[in-house]
């Protein structure tokens, strides 16, 4: 019996996937045994798990709210816009002299909702437009090239925005100014949580709904899951196909803007050019996580991700014996993309795309 | 589907608001203020101020190309989208007023340059034509007017007979580059002819008028004889052998030309010939992987850095050394560092294709970066310090000191490189990496093993992009965790696309084009990521194959446009080359 197990295990073997699946055992390991030696050493109190689970949400909900951007494009266009950190930086990198200068004039002391209403919806609207150009230059023309060829225009395009960004305002680190309303801190589950992170969860949450709705419930909405089924039916159905796809761009572009504002809201400092480029690509890995082409999925993936960066290092590395954990933390959020992509390439809700349509 | 022509004024409208927001972008950005203190010709004419007219040209140009039937129409036009091209710019000039310079006349209480750090009187100076706000409406004036002719020029090259605005863009064009590198230029010269030509030619790195003009004439009339088709025609008329015998006595010319270069040109154009060898030598390894096997790879600078380590703790004098081998002994073991991380990180990433496999590889380079940079591995490479006091080659007791003596090192690896690249290509292993790039699933039904294939790729592309690291940190001598960024995966990605993938030549091309002129143009460093973003958009959106590409892509890419399209499948599969 155990033979013919074996004959029938050697005939579908490949070195492939064997490796990977080692490779796979490894990572496990890894994760177990610096999960358990951390927790054994009880080294962190309950309260600032909570406190670093918190952290994590709210930094997750501005890559939820980013890579739904990525998920929208890549549903209806199958292509990743690369340069979609750099219209969260353009709306963020915009306000903040707004912000700055309500700050200074005291405007945003005497009624601070309605200041931080008026930069988002100036960073929503910077960061709408420069989406809507860019689908219009960059990638329209090349709706029908090989796939290869508007991935380097995508490069190509976040270069430019950088450097136009730059080239505008300068190569000053701007900072977003505190907003007094929102200090202070919320106790939940014995562990006091500042409230700037539960209100930009909240806030996020409230977009991601609104969202929901609109491609769930709107006619548009149901044009532009018709136009991700397939262009050619949904273009004989009626559906302007370009004005849909423009809409996806705005949309995304929306979303990142509002997620430029609530990072500069609990993470005040570091506005400036190059802003957009890692949470750009975390919020591509939370889109991937969650199965790029997935509403839900993304958001859901955000926050998972965000709580996974706050969290693991501490959990698992520390508990590996590596000093300096925190300098890692970039490096732990890639290698989730890259131990997602090689494991499950769908993501946790999404069909599998990596390999066929890609 | 036959689109209607469109109004008249609409033309005009459109390319007269595409040209001004052109110019008016090129100002905010601050490409027009940031040069106009480098004048090009004796002191009439500013770097800044050609970049200023370039949308206006462009106004024009879109205008009379639209309109190109009726000449007199097409004339009055352009002359018109010029003078709405130069609204944009009136614009700028009011804000500044408004919001900058004269805040008083509408009591605004923010200063507009605290966030446009471009909007400077300095701009309004150049803007009104040296006029300023004390005599706006004179200054206003001239912009228009300037504008309006500038618009014409653009409509010129269009409706000009062919002759006449070939010699104009070729007169031009040879101006500008020889004004924009009179730095080069003139350091040649200098080697050459000695200082004297140089007072003639150059004045303050500007071009004199005399020497502007005469080589606006040249141009002109090799534009306008059209010298080069002449040329080529001529070329074309010589028996095949002699063209072959012709063409072997070119190469070697070259060679040796390439061999004394560096003693021509001086210690600073060394420099920047030793970087653009050095990138030709890492972007024909990422032409392996990209090019031929067409796995896009974002992370390329993973191999350059871990060459660079390999070198530096090999062979350095400092604390970290191991081995204390020298730069040659240690040259394998960074190929080989490169071929087995090559392999290592090539494996994961087996079964992933297009956009996934490019993120992931970036993920893979700034993984690698990170992990140089932290604390953790730092007792073996340095961490944040990096490695230092790696020591120069030594050849015979020559001590590679200089950029003139490394030229060689990269001369010779470059050669080496192209030479493995052509046999490679030319081999079972190429055609399998382009059966592979045209299509996976149909090359593996024809038996080809992917994934040998792959990690071949992946290895052989990793092991020149370890080499070039290897060099270059001996050139430098210390290196840093910083350096290893993904702007150097970009730069060699850039590099590979612009002169046309998979094309040795082409990648020749695109390193002296985006590597080496930047080196020239110190001036623009500032705005050379600007530049290259620009530079892929367009090259994208016109010529997808790049700048010299090789012969089979350019069809692949142009099929159905081309005419002279001649099917390829004349020959039976395997007799070809």
């Amino acid at each position: 019996m155990l033979k013919g197990f074996l004959d029938r295990y050697l005939e579908r073997f490949s070195w492939v996937s064997f490796f990977l699946r080692l490779f796979q055992i490894a990572a496990i390991i890894i994760i177990v045994v610096g999960v358990y030696n951390t927790l054994t050493t009880a080294k962190y109190t309950n309260a600032q798990w909570v406190t670093l689970v918190f952290a994590g949400l709210a930094q997750g909900s501005i890559y939820a709210l980013i890579a739904l951007g990525y998920t929208l494009v890549y549903g209806i266009l199958l292509m990743i816009n690369f340069a979609h950190g750099e219209v969260y930086m353009a709306g963020a990198f915009t306000a903040v002299f707004l912000a700055n200068y309500q700050a200074e004039s005291g405007f945003l002391a005497r009624s601070p909702w309605l200041a931080i209403l008026s930069w988002l919806a100036l960073a929503v609207v910077v960061s709408t437009v420069i989406a809507i150009l860019l689908e219009r230059i960059a990638y329209r023309p090349l709706r029908n090239a090989p796939r290869l060829v508007p991935l380097i225009t995508a490069i190509g395009a976040s270069f430019v925005l950088q450097y136009t960004f730059r080239g505008f305002y300068g190569t000053v680190f701007r900072s977003y100014p505190t907003v007094p309303a929102l200090q202070g801190t919320v106790n939940v589950f014995g562990a006091q949580v500042p409230l700037v992170q539960l209100v930009v969860l909240i806030a996020a949450i409230i977009l991601m709904v609104i969202l929901y709705f609109f491609v769930d419930r709107t006619k548009r909405g149901k044009a532009m899951r018709s136009v991700s089924e397939d262009h050619d039916v949904s273009r004989l159905m009626g559906i302007n196909i370009d004005r849909i796809i423009v809409t996806t761009f705005a949309l995304g572009g929306a979303l990142a803007g509002a997620a430029g504002i609530f990072n500069g809201l609990f993470r005040p400092q570091g506005v400036f050019f190059f802003m957009g480029f890692f949470p750009g690509l975390k919020a591509f890995t939370a889109a991937v996580l969650g199965g790029i082409g997935n509403v839900r999925g993304a958001f859901i993936g955000g926050l998972l991700l965000g709580v996974i960066e706050s969290l693991f290092p501490n959990l698992i590395l520390e508990g590996l014996g590596i000093p300096a954990v925190n300098q890692l933390r970039d490096a732990f959020g890639f290698t989730m993309l890259v131990l997602i992509l090689i494991f499950r390439p769908q993501g946790i809700f999404g069909e599998r795309l990596a390999e066929k349509k890609a | 589907m036959e689109e209607k022509p469109r109004p008249t004024w609409q033309i005009i409208l459109r390319s007269g608001i595409l040209g001004g927001g052109i110019a008016a972008y090129l100002c905010l950005v601050g490409l027009v203020e940031a040069f106009s203190e480098r004048f090009l010709i004796g002191s009439f004419l500013t770097l800044g101020e050609v970049m200023l007219v370039t949308g206006i040209l462009i106004a024009g140009l879109l205008t009379a190309r639209e309109l190109k039937d009726n000449k007199i129409l097409a004339t009055g036009s352009s002359l018109l989208s010029g003078v709405v091209s130069s609204l944009p710019l009136i614009l700028l000039i009011f804000i500044t007023m408004l919001f900058v310079l004269r805040p008083e006349i509408l009591g605004a209480t923010y200063n507009l340059r605290d966030m446009f750090v471009n909007l400077s009187p300095e701009l309004v100076e150049i803007l009104t034509l040296g006029q300023g706000l004390d005599n706006l409406a004179l200054g206003i004036l001239l912009l228009i007017l300037l504008s309006a002719l500038m618009s014409l020029l653009g409509a010129a090259f269009v409706l000009l007979p062919r002759r006449w605005s070939l010699g104009l863009i070729s007169g031009i064009a040879w101006v500008l580059v020889i004004g924009i590198f009179s730095d080069t230029v003139s350091q040649i010269v200098r080697q050459v002819a000695g200082q004297g030509m140089i007072r003639v030619i150059f004045v303050n790195e500007a071009l004199t008028p005399q020497a502007a003009v005469i080589i606006f004439a040249i141009a002109f009339v090799t534009g306008f004889f059209s010298v080069h088709t002449r040329i080529q025609t001529r070329w074309e008329g010589i028996p095949q052998t002699q063209q072959s015998r012709t063409r072997m006595i070119l190469l070697l010319a070259a060679f040796g030309f390439l061999l004394v270069l560096p003693w021509v040109v001086g210690l600073f154009l060394s420099q920047a010939l030793f970087t653009v060898g050095l990138f030709v030598m890492m972007c024909l390894g990422l032409n392996i992987v990209v090019g031929y096997a067409g796995l896009l790879d974002l992370g390329y600078v993973a191999f350059f850095a871990f060459g660079a380590y390999t070198m530096g703790i090999l062979t350095t004098t400092g604390s970290l050394g191991r081995g204390g081998l020298n730069f040659w002994m240690a040259i394998p073991f960074c190929i080989l560092v490169g071929v087995v991380w090559g392999l290592i990180l090539g494996f994961p990433v087996l079964r992933l294709r297009g956009d996934y496999l490019a993120i992931v590889t970036l993920g893979f380079g700034e993984i690698i970066r990170i992990l140089a940079l932290s604390d953790w591995l730092a007792p073996f490479e340095g961490g944040a310090q990096g490695v230092l006091h790696i020591p120069y080659p030594n050849f015979l007791g020559i001590i590679f000191d200089s950029p003139q003596y490394m030229y060689y090192v990269v001369i010779a690896g470059g050669l080496i490189a192209a030479f493995v690249t052509i046999r490679l290509r030319e081999s079972r292993l190429g055609r399998q990496w382009m059966a592979m790039r045209e299509d996976e699933d149909v090359a593996e039904a024809m038996g080809i093993n992917l994934v040998q294939t792959k990690l071949l790729a992946f290895a052989i592309g990793a092991s020149f992009g370890a080499l070039a690291g290897g060099v270059w940190a001996a050139r430098l001598g210390n290196i840093f965790p910083h350096s290893f960024n993904l702007l150097i995966s970009i730069n060699a990605l850039a590099v590979i696309i612009i002169g046309g993938m998979g094309s040795i030549p082409g990648v020749i091309i695109g390193a002296l084009v985006l590597v080496g002129m930047p080196e020239l143009l110190r001036e623009f460093t500032e705005y050379r990521y600007l530049m290259y973003g620009i530079l892929l958009i367009i090259m994208m959106l016109v010529r997808p194959e790049g700048l010299l590409p090789e012969a089979t892509r350019r069809r692949e890419l142009h099929t159905g446009e081309d005419e002279n399209f001649e099917p390829v499948s004349q020959q039976p599969v395997g007799s070809d080359r």
